[in-house]
């Protein structure tokens, strides 16, 4: 990759639109993101795609720090998009990429995380075909916050939607809870712990879509991110107006981040994901829905961990617990963790 | 586990029925309150046996004349606040350290060395150390004045807000609840002060003592003892909790609070003015304590128009029997402490328990 050899920090000229913005373009982006249709560089993507139903989401990051055990903002931003695609039940195509880059910026790391953009992309099968890139001055932007926007082909035949969820259905979660937030926050600046912590930052779309293509019982998807489980789950219930019933003993949750959740005092059910979904499955379906995800590495833990059950009064989220009692699980009023993704 | 649960629950059932009437025990610690919540432990227990969430969550317990002194320091320019964070949102009369911090001298600190430093990194402001919580935390803050005076940090003082948990039960068992027929001792307090120091509950009021931890196990089987107890129409000072609590507790812990400070009687929300229960600064140290520094008095502060917190702080009321709770005061819009801290017994029931619902 040729550098810009005169600059080891991003200047506000870069984002000038003058002859640093091209060679930052051309010299940083383009080499890292390489495809055909990025490097017209046309003011706009021209795509091929043969479907009439796509589906179109939008996403910013400004995690702090930038980067973390199991990722960066980079990858974040690649498979946080293409996770809101895959759970919609499409297969994502094409992505968008707009960096906001603070004055004093360093190219390496801008270098690192164009790396980790183009990797991730590449797992996840899209292409980077748009993009823009703006500085603002020192204090006006805290290192880099990117926004990603994307379109996903709808899956043939796959419909999904809250009315279709029905009493009866079984939840279906594919790993373990709280990886990614609890990593966040043990990498804090004010906060720095020792730990064995990972994020579980990956983009889902190769799982979700297999379980569509091979499965007819999924009711819906979503994935769990800001707000955990308990805000994925609550949404649900609301929505649907059904009652979820879940055990806490068939939640998968990694020991340390239990214990570190513990230590600070957290709810692991509030604590954000970065490459779980949920699936709200017909009973029938369950089964092989599981031995899908079991058989795909982003989906080895996968568990049935409660079902949709008839409300008695209104819509609300139980679990029982480990003891045997229960308790309701509130939506998360979201304070706890700023700038998690 | 389930086994040992089961028979826990037992006790507790065989004591109902022995007893005849409803059994009220009360848990005197936040954590307490809080994993007694997150486990449904309520809902695992027969009906005659009620739980009371006491006064046991440091920042409910804060006065709001405290906290009207913390807004007031927050408001000099030659102040900085360095509080725990979980004080930050607590109301005072027309504003919250969160609403000053906008103004930059409120800080949050993660322990007592971080305010310590604070001040060394800050020779033009006064450091104001917001210093509250039970035993627990009190010999954290004796060291960083004992540190402070030993390294001449004089912009450095503390607003002391400690308490002590004794007198509170104490207090407790003389005038506002006399329902109560056992206690959950703390885990944390006691791995300081050791279980010993609950012996003249059980001696003087004869109500049963069990300190227990916060697994969900521990705290079914610390029932259960009570129960147990109770059924056998005796009371017993014992700990279960014996991986970290001893009877004498931390004597090097205690010993530096000792040196520190000195017990006064000090005011709490909702029990008013309790004799020796809160911790003072001692003369030597005079000059590292903020009441001293700026000439304050603390007198006691009036609680927010229909805030019943001090009624839910004493067991006498459930959070859902305050007119504002889960209406007018959320974990989003506190009105109260015990709604603010998530050790509280309001948050704890909003989180857990569910906003209450017809039926």
């Amino acid at each position: 990759m040729k550098k810009t050899s005169k600059h080891d920090r991003i200047l506000l000229a870069h984002g000038g639109g003058g002859q640093l913005t091209d060679d930052l373009i051309r010299h940083y982006i383009l080499p890292s993101l390489n495809n055909e249709v990025l490097a017209e560089l046309g003011d706009s993507a021209k795509l091929n795609v043969d479907s009439n139903s796509l589906c179109f989401t939008t996403d910013s990051y400004v995690v702090k720090p930038l980067f973390f055990n199991g990722g960066d903002i980079g990858k974040l931003a690649v498979c946080g998009t293409v996770n809101d695609l895959a759970v919609a039940g499409s297969k994502p195509v094409a992505l968008s990429l707009s960096l906001i880059i603070e004055d004093g910026f360093e190219f390496k790391l801008l270098e690192k995380i164009l790396v980790s953009i183009s990797k991730a992309a590449r797992q996840n099968n899209v292409s980077i075909v748009t993009g823009d890139t703006k500085t603002v001055e020192a204090g006006a932007a805290d290192k880099i916050f990117i926004n990603t926007s994307g379109i996903g082909v709808k899956l043939n035949g796959v419909e999904m939607g809250f009315e279709r969820i029905a009493v009866g259905d079984k939840i279906i979660i594919n790993g373990t809870i709280g990886d990614h937030g609890m990593t966040i926050i043990s990498q804090r600046e004010d906060i720095k712990f020792q730990s064995q912590l990972q994020s579980d930052c990956a983009g889902l779309a190769g799982l979700t879509c297999e379980l569509l293509e091979n499965t007819n019982g999924i009711k819906f998807m979503r994935d769990p991110t800001r707000g955990g489980l308990a805000a994925t789950l609550n949404e649900i219930s609301r929505s649907s107006g059904l009652s979820i019933e879940i055990r806490q003993a068939d939640i998968p949750v990694n020991p340390t981040v239990q214990a570190a959740a513990d230590m600070l005092g957290f709810d692991v059910l509030t604590i954000a994901n970065e490459g779980k979904f949920i699936a709200i499955v017909s009973p029938e379906s369950a089964e092989d829905c599981l031995r899908i995800c079991k058989n795909h590495p982003l989906g080895k833990e996968a568990r049935i961990i409660g079902e949709v059950c008839q409300s008695r009064d209104v819509p609300v989220v139980e679990m029982i617990t480990q003891i045997g009692g229960k308790r309701i699980v509130q939506m998360p009023y979201g304070r706890e963790l700023p700038r998690i993704c | 586990m389930l086994e040992r649960i089961q028979k826990a629950q037992n006790l507790c059932e065989a004591a109902c029925k022995q007893l005849g009437r409803q059994i009220n025990i009360m848990e005197v610690c936040g954590t307490h309150t809080v994993s007694i919540f997150r486990n449904g432990i309520r809902s695992t227990l027969p009906k005659g046996l009620k739980l009371l969430s006491g006064p046991g969550c440091p920042v409910c317990v804060t006065d709001q004349g405290y906290i009207d002194i913390v807004l007031q320091l927050a408001d000099r320019d030659d102040c900085l606040i360095a509080t725990y964070g979980d004080m930050i949102r607590v109301p005072g009369k027309n504003s919250s350290l969160e609403k000053k911090q906008a103004k930059t001298n409120v800080k949050v600190v993660l322990s007592s060395e971080d305010a310590l430093q604070l001040a060394k990194d800050n020779p033009e402001k006064t450091v104001v150390f917001v210093a509250v919580g039970f035993e627990t935390t009190a010999p954290a803050t004796a060291v960083v004045v004992k540190e402070a005076a030993e390294q001449g940090v004089d912009n450095f003082c503390i607003l002391s807000g400690h308490k002590l948990v004794v007198p509170a039960m104490r207090a407790l068992l003389s005038a506002k609840n006399d329902k109560i027929d056992a206690f959950l001792c703390p885990g944390h307090v006691s791995v300081i002060i050791g279980y010993g120091a609950f012996a003249e509950i059980v001696e003087d009021f004869g109500r049963p003592c069990v300190v227990a931890g916060f697994e969900p196990l521990q705290i079914m089987e610390g029932l259960g003892e009570i129960c147990r107890q109770l059924a056998a129409g005796k009371a017993e000072l014992k700990s279960i909790y014996n991986a970290v609590v001893t009877e004498r507790g931390n004597i090097a812990a205690q010993e530096i609070v000792a040196e520190c400070f000195e017990a006064v009687d000090g005011y709490w929300r909702g029990l008013g003015k309790i004799a020796k229960s809160t911790l003072k600064l001692k003369d030597k140290y005079s000059r590292f304590d903020a009441l001293t520094r700026f000439n304050l008095t603390e007198t006691p502060g009036e609680e927010r128009t229909g805030c019943r917190c001090g009624e839910v702080l004493c067991g006498l009321i459930e959070p859902p029997e305050c007119g504002l709770f889960g209406q007018n005061c959320t974990p989003q819009e506190p009105i109260g402490p015990c709604m603010v801290s998530s050790e509280g017994a309001c948050a704890a029931w909003f989180k857990y328990g569910g906003i209450r619902t017809s039926g």
